[in-house]
């Protein structure tokens, strides 16, 4: 049975496979083999490496054929053929529904009456109050002190051992717009819990990949101008939704001068925090030196303008654990969004 | 047959599984036993009169058993149920167990109280909030890490952020970004005047960006030139330019140091300008703009 199989399989030899003709004196009894079914293991390991020595010459010449076709269609001033554009992940994203379209009155009606309209909007200004868990140790003091330096107007308050209710009670009568509780396991901050005030929702982040500032190479000395922000990726109505969440911890006015760049990079679900300090520059950059032929453009120099980037201030990375409508309230509350083991099953679905 | 001794000889010389030794003493891990200490007086097997309470739900039951039944195991322990109040539960115990010996009874009275206190302690905690620990099996926290990573190596932060830069530089969000290095510049000086006067002809159109927006460049340029710069003789900003370009290719990685540019908006609060040395503009070239300035000129 397992012999008829194997015979079947040869002969509907696939290209990617490692067959090679077995050479048979009958001819009429040639067939297919895979180069694996070889049991003398010097003869194996020779016929593999014939078969990938074959395989490479003819990736070479196939690279040579498409580069040179490409060369000749710029001579002769047509297009050159279309580039392969490599797969990966993000291409082969599954559809989401619920990506955001640029034309959505849907979405802007949405905003227009969500949490974050007030401060978004200028109306108030955002005021942060930051916190711990009961315990905090190591290396949760330090990155405090480093996030009260990224995000203007926070403060810091000492946990004691008050309920996170009571602490969201305390925050609206004081009038902070949005709370950030860092959460400590095993002397490593973890987790964030970021709670919109009045009644904003609460989202819950876990936190990894911590390197706080003095461990960065070459890093910078933040200002106190406010921050300009980036927010990268956040596609989804739920990533838009957190996206306005994170804009609503910054003043809505930065100053320009102060050249200071916060950026949330969401990547597959991930994002990542990056606080930098930026100048633009001119630089100049030698057109012609690869291409020897063409005398006319040679010794050209274009000025083109960059973009320099210095970090500094903190850097981690942030997932989405659960999102919750209102704000803290594990058992009562209603969750808009919570991570489930089997949303994992997918690598090419994203929900942010 | 019922002899108390014999069973208490038995249990205690040989083998009794209930007992458990510790270093602090021999402790009876029956769950009728009143105390808890394995005794001759607290034995539950060797008494063949006793009582206990037990809890079930946090309600309290007494449960006795008297020689009587003793051939009847399945019905060997009669339970009474007592009421949540202390007094009246001690009034029902004294009831029940009235011409019971007195060791007993105290006994019996002191593990009630022992667990009303503890009853009421945990009905104080449960209303308390306290943090739940909860697990996260070991391939679920390997498979994020490996999935952050690669998707950090995906993201290519840097490159985006520089590029989100330029676009909104490109679309004129900025309306006042200038900085200019004074060390390269105070090197060079002495250099650049040789050059100058070659590359004044050669030099492309570049915009200078000192204040305002990109569209008012071309007409307060002159004015500023001289109304701002103080002591610096127009002359120099070509000087400036030249100069500063060259080094930046020279020495791209040197760390600069910034001094803000005195601005028509700012409130007068100017940074201390030492006399003699000249302050370096770096400039930016904007294809659009280029090509502006030209017509302009």
């Amino acid at each position: 049975m397992a012999k008829e199989k194997k015979r079947k399989a040869a002969e509907e030899a696939v290209d990617g496979d490692d067959y090679i003709e077995r050479e048979d004196k009958n001819p009429k009894k040639q067939k297919l083999i895979l180069a694996s079914q070889i049991k003398n293991k010097e003869k194996r390991s020779a016929v593999y490496a014939k078969l990938k020595h074959e395989k490479r010459v003819e990736k070479r010449k196939k690279i040579k054929a498409r580069d040179a076709a490409s060369k000749q269609a710029l001579e002769l001033g047509e297009e050159p053929p279309e580039k392969m554009v490599p797969r990966t992940i993000e291409n082969t994203r599954e559809l989401d529904e619920t990506v955001c379209r640029p034309d959505d009155e849907e979405l802007f009606a949405g905003n227009d009456a969500d949490e974050f309209s007030a401060v978004l909007k200028q109306q108030t200004a955002p005021k942060v109050l930051i916190t711990t868990c009961r315990f905090n140790s190591s290396r949760g003091p330090a990155f405090i002190k480093e996030l009260l330096s990224v995000i203007p107007n926070a403060q810091y308050y000492k946990r004691g051992t008050y309920e996170l209710k009571k602490i969201v009670e305390y925050a609206k009568n004081k009038e902070f717009t949005s709370i950030i509780v860092v959460h400590t396991n095993r002397r490593e901050p973890d987790a964030l819990l970021l709670i919109g005030l009045p009644d904003g929702p609460t989202a819950h982040f876990r936190l990894s990949n911590l390197v706080l500032r003095k461990d960065i190479k070459n890093h910078g000395n933040p200002t106190s101008h406010e921050p300009e922000l980036v927010l990268n990726n956040f596609t989804t109505r739920l990533g838009h939704r957190v996206g306005r969440m994170i804009q609503s911890l910054f003043p809505q006015v930065p100053n320009f001068r102060g050249r200071r760049v916060v950026t949330f990079h969401n990547q597959r679900d991930f994002i990542f925090f990056r606080h930098h300090r930026y100048v633009f520059e001119v630089k100049e950059k030698k057109e012609g030196l690869k291409d020897k032929k063409s005398k006319a453009s040679q010794g050209k120099t274009e000025k083109k303008a960059i973009a320099r980037l210095q970090e500094c201030g903190p850097r981690f990375t942030l997932k989405l654990v659960s999102l919750q409508h209102g704000t803290f309230d594990t058992k009562g509350g209603e969750f808009e969004w919570v991570h489930k083991a089997d949303m994992d099953t997918s690598r090419r679905r994203f929900f942010i | 047959m019922q002899n108390d001794d014999v069973i208490w000889d038995v249990i205690r010389h040989h083998h009794c599984s209930y007992m458990a030794k510790i270093q602090t003493g021999n402790f009876c891990r029956n769950p009728y036993n009143v105390t808890g200490i394995c005794n001759r007086s607290s034995c539950p097997l060797a008494n063949s009169r006793y009582a206990t309470i037990r809890d079930h739900d946090g309600i309290f039951y007494l449960y006795m058993k008297t020689i009587e039944r003793a051939h009847m195991p399945n019905k060997l322990w009669e339970r009474v149920k007592l009421p949540k109040n202390y007094m009246k539960a001690l009034e029902i115990i004294d009831k029940h167990l009235e011409y019971w010996p007195k060791l007993l009874v105290h006994k019996i009275k002191q593990r009630l109280t022992k667990m009303t206190q503890y009853r009421i302690r945990m009905v104080k905690l449960s209303k308390k909030v306290r943090e739940k620990i909860m697990t996260v099996p070991r391939k679920e926290v390997k498979r994020e890490s490996r999935r952050e990573e690669k998707a950090l190596r995906a993201a290519q932060i840097e490159n985006v952020i520089e590029k989100e830069l330029l676009e909104r530089l490109n679309k004129g969000v900025y309306p006042d970004i200038c900085n200019y290095d004074e060390e390269i510049f105070n090197k060079l000086l002495d250099k650049n005047k040789e050059e100058e006067q070659e590359e004044e002809e050669e030099e492309e159109a570049e915009v200078e960006y000192v204040e305002g927006d990109y569209e008012l460049e071309e007409e307060e340029e002159l004015e500023e030139d001289i109304e701002d710069m103080g002591d610096f003789l127009k002359a120099n900003n070509f000087d400036d330019i030249e100069g500063d370009e060259d080094d930046l290719e020279e020495q791209p990685a040197k760390k600069k140091a910034y001094v803000s540019y005195p601005l028509k908006q700012d409130d007068g609060t100017e940074k201390v300008r030492r006399k003699g040395k000249k302050v370096v503009v770096e400039v930016e070239r904007d294809e659009d703009m280029g090509n502006r300035q030209h017509n302009a000129m």
